[in-house]
């Protein structure tokens, strides 16, 4: 008969052991998507903000279910991470006007302005001339509060629900917000290339 | 649908296309976008550009990790 102190202790270290080796495992995996979910996320701290969504996850790795889940779990750690340093931050929330951003219509100025007067595919050629540094570099320009639910919804693919729920915001006003985002998305992807010239250098190359 | 009763204007079609295209608006909404889209052409220009522009956001997926925030990452794995 082994000892019962014993034998009970080795299981835990056993588990412990087994805990600690497959989160490692799992996370490593989904570190790529979590750093780029970062990055989207924020401009600087990218890699803090993982960090600090790994030791989160870490602590409350008996929460997790099934493997398969890691990715979406580990995400939804991270963006739980990203609304708490918002917070601590305290910043007051840019609601835009709503007139401002309802207006502008991306495909319509191309219409108008026409700034690829030589292309039969105007709107994708506009579209094929942002690179993932300068479609990042645009969502920047987005306050938090409209380039989380955008990047969750259309990078990450989680449902709305999912983001109203990670952010601890209404349905409504996710929805709401993601139409704004929206907007201004198409708003800056205008004047970004405009401020940087970014047809010139893209027809130049 | 019959008569005018459910034809919606250009800015309400514009305003519904990409939660159309998530499948999020009901069956109302759905039947009124796409009568609208039926014989608006510039409309049926917005849903293309909306679809461009929802590939442009989804083609940003996660690539390789720089080898330096790789091996900071790892790291970090490592010493928990």
């Amino acid at each position: 008969m082994p000892q019962p102190r014993a034998g009970v202790g080795r299981r835990m270290v056993e588990v412990q052991d087994r805990t600690r080796e497959s989160f490692q495992r799992l996370a490593s995996a989904e570190l790529p998507a979590l750093y780029w979910l970062a990055r989207r996320l924020v401009r600087d701290g990218a890699e803090d903000l993982v960090q600090e969504a790994l030791l989160r996850a870490y602590r409350s790795y008996g929460t997790l279910r099934r493997e398969a889940a890691a990715g979406p779990w580990l995400k939804s750690i991270l963006v739980n991470v990203f609304r708490d340093q918002l917070r601590r931050q305290a910043r007051s929330p840019e609601e835009l006007p709503v007139d401002r951003v309802e207006d502008f219509s991306l495909y319509q100025t191309l219409v108008e302005q026409d700034p690829l007067p030589y292309s039969d595919t105007l709107h994708h050629d506009y579209l094929r001339a942002f690179a993932k540094e300068d479609v990042r570099e645009v969502l920047l320009r987005l306050p938090e509060l409209y380039r989380a639910p955008l990047v969750l919804r259309y990078m990450d693919g989680f449902a709305t629900k999912e983001i109203a729920r990670l952010l601890d915001a209404p349905l409504g006003t996710v929805l709401a917000r993601l139409h704004r985002g929206r907007k201004r998305f198409e708003q800056e992807l205008w004047a970004y290339a405009q401020e940087t010239g970014l047809l010139l250098r893209r027809t130049v190359q | 649908m019959t008569e005018s009763h459910g034809v919606i204007p250009c800015s309400e079609a514009v305003r519904q296309l990409w939660d159309y295209l998530d499948q999020a608006v009901s069956p109302e909404d759905q039947a009124k976008v796409e009568q609208h889209l039926s014989f608006c052409r510039r409309c049926c220009g917005e849903l293309e550009f909306a679809t461009q522009l929802r590939g442009l956001l989804a083609s940003q997926s996660a690539e390789e990790l720089p080898p330096h925030v790789k091996a900071r990452l790892e790291r970090f794995l490592a010493d928990l």
